[in-house]
């Protein structure tokens, strides 16, 4: 497989979340706005990034029978570098993701990846591979919160369209659902022409 | 292919262990690291809300804080009085109540010297988006209801249980919590003058 | 707090998968048959108040008395791991065909957000005791399987009309899920 197509199959081909259905609580939890969707995305893919490199250092030093228990402590060891930095740096956006900042460590890309790849390949290339999926992922998260966004509160990253409130119900938690599903099928279509 | 450890019980308790602390350090260092823009970040937070609540100041009401106990067994709330060059034009309070619908809510009410309320701002909460979040001035004006009142001929408690404040419609439980997370301040504020 | 209001809040009102979006991913993969949604359950259900009850006791005895509360991730992850591994040790001891039924989802248990979730905001909750946190769990355990179980309902039911190509399968899954979430809504008038 060649180094570029390690990167970018994690975008449309094998997209986390539109194709690996991976990841899906914080998919529909955190985009209730583009920015917060993209936020949530480069979150996790710094998290992603760094587990596949750390993974791939020590593949063969950890024994097969604990490298999940050993996969985990690594990912929520950065996990937690990251709501700490957040809540240091970015207090007002840390507050908006809540609760879905610890709940990266239970994202199944994250795990699924250290587990399919980052425990197999070499550090480049699972870095590669972190980038790629983490990156796809970032950017079905933004789609979802660009469009909830626009259709909920006439807005895109915080400009306004129009005046008042949009259709309120794409905010809440049924609007997440249905645009994920119309997003799906429109993934579906666009892998099976290619 | 480089060659793999095998998993003997040895190892993958030597594995686990190293994995552990090193995970375990790591973070210890993160967390010094961040601790003291975590605590500043914070602080910028909770005066923020306390310059909504109170008249101007000129003192700094953190320092100045004080805890008192509250009926709740080991919970207080925390004073933060408001001195234009020492004289006393409010004082915020940091109250909760626990009646909400999911978890304890944290409201900071500026008191003036007589008792009334001059403003209220929403610290925390998890009430439902839509109804209970209502009590944030950034979705219904709701909570304006309590400005300028007293507490001592306005009685704290929803209209459904005999009080004065309008409760939200559909959300009666919320605005119970945020009356009694109010009246729970006014209550200890006038028992310690 | 009232013991109800929890119950009421917890299965209907703030339905763990369908107001707070966690525990998605089994909800998508696990609900194609009632049989298996039930099966689910009861093994979330099990694992979600134990973690509960452990983390609490943890965070409440360990992380707030050292101050070390950003260790709070990885401990309470690592309870689930090790419960999630009891569970599969033992149901395979006492009860081999259930171990089988279950299959993959046992371990997958442990990357239910929901079960983490669950854990974090009963930790996170001044106002729960011991007793309130396990009511907040086993509440949520049964909201989880009242939204699979209804789920698998309407999905066995999906697989015999006519769905336009494109939206066959999970798509049309999800927008479901939407209307569902949707008439969950309606339950928070019982406030």
């Amino acid at each position: 497989m060649s180094k570029l197509n390690i990167f970018t199959r994690g975008f449309i081909k094998e997209n986390a979340v539109f194709v690996l259905f991976l990841g899906l609580c914080p998919t529909l939890g955190t985009t209730t706005s583009a920015i917060n969707g993209l936020a949530m995305g480069l979150a996790t893919t710094f998290v992603l990034v760094m587990s596949n490199i750390v993974v791939s250092m020590v593949k063969s030093l950890i024994p097969d029978k604990v490298r999940i228990p050993a996969f985990i402590v690594i990912i929520a060891t950065f996990v937690t570098v990251v709501e700490l930095t957040m809540q240091a740096f970015l207090p007002d956006l840390f507050e908006v993701l809540g609760l879905f900042i610890p709940l990266i460590v239970v994202n199944c890309v994250i795990l699924g990846r250290a587990e399919a790849f980052a425990s197999k390949n070499n550090v480049f290339d699972s870095a590669l591979d972190g980038f790629g999926m983490g990156l796809g992922f970032a950017f079905a998260l933004t789609v979802l919160g660009g469009i909830r966004e626009i259709l909920g509160s006439g807005a895109l990253f915080g400009f306004n369209f129009y005046e008042g409130d949009g259709m309120l119900i794409f905010v809440l938690a049924p609007g997440a659902f249905i645009v994920l599903g119309y997003l799906i099928a429109i993934s579906n279509k666009i892998n099976s022409k290619a | 292919m480089a060659s793999k450890t095998e998993s003997t019980f040895r190892n993958m308790l030597i594995a686990l262990f190293v994995v552990s602390f090193i995970s375990a350090t790591t973070l210890g260092y993160v967390y010094e690291f961040t601790k003291g823009p975590i605590a500043i970040a914070k602080l910028k937070k909770k005066i923020a809300a306390i310059k909504k609540v109170v008249p101007e100041f000129t003192n700094d009401p953190n320092a100045d804080m004080y805890k008192i106990v509250s009926d709740i067994e080991g919970d207080s709330l925390e004073f933060y009085p408001a001195y234009k060059d020492s004289v006393l034009t409010g004082t915020a309070i940091k109250t909760f109540s626990d009646l909400g619908f999911t978890k304890r809510i944290y409201l900071m009410v500026g008191f003036l010297p007589d008792g009334s309320i001059q403003n209220i701002s929403l610290l925390e909460h998890a009430e439902t988006p839509g109804l209970g979040d209502k009590m944030d001035k950034k979705k219904s004006n709701w909570s304006e209801q309590f400005n300028g009142k007293n507490p001592a001929n306005y009685k704290l408690t929803v209209t459904k249980d005999g009080g004065d404040v309008d409760a939200i419609t559909a959300a009666t439980i919320s605005s119970r919590a945020y009356a009694d997370a109010v009246d729970r301040a006014y209550k200890i504020l006038m028992a310690n003058k | 707090m009232e013991y109800l209001l929890i119950i009421i809040s917890a299965v209907f009102v703030n339905n763990i998968v369908l107001a707070k979006f966690l525990g998605v991913c089994p909800f998508i993969g696990v609900s194609k048959k009632v049989e298996t949604a039930l099966g689910m359950t009861g093994a979330v259900m099990f694992v979600m108040v134990i973690a509960t009850i452990v983390t609490y006791l943890i965070q409440k005895y360990v992380l707030e008395v050292y101050g070390i509360q950003f260790m709070q991730t990885i401990t309470f992850i690592l309870v689930i791991a090790s419960l999630v591994q009891l569970v599969e040790i033992i149901l395979k001891k006492v009860s081999p065909a259930l171990f089988q039924a279950l299959g993959i989802f046992l371990p997958l248990i442990t990357t239910n957000c929901a079960v983490l979730g669950v854990a974090i905001l009963a930790a996170g909750n001044k106002g729960f005791g011991l007793i309130e946190s396990v009511v907040f769990a086993v509440a949520n355990a049964i909201g989880f399987g009242l939204a699979l179980i209804i789920f698998a309902g309407l999905r066995e039911h999906l697989d015999l009309v006519n769905v336009p190509k494109g939206m066959k399968g999970v798509p049309i899954a999800f927008v479901v899920a939407g209307l569902l979430a949707m008439a969950f809504m309606g339950f928070t008038g019982i406030a």
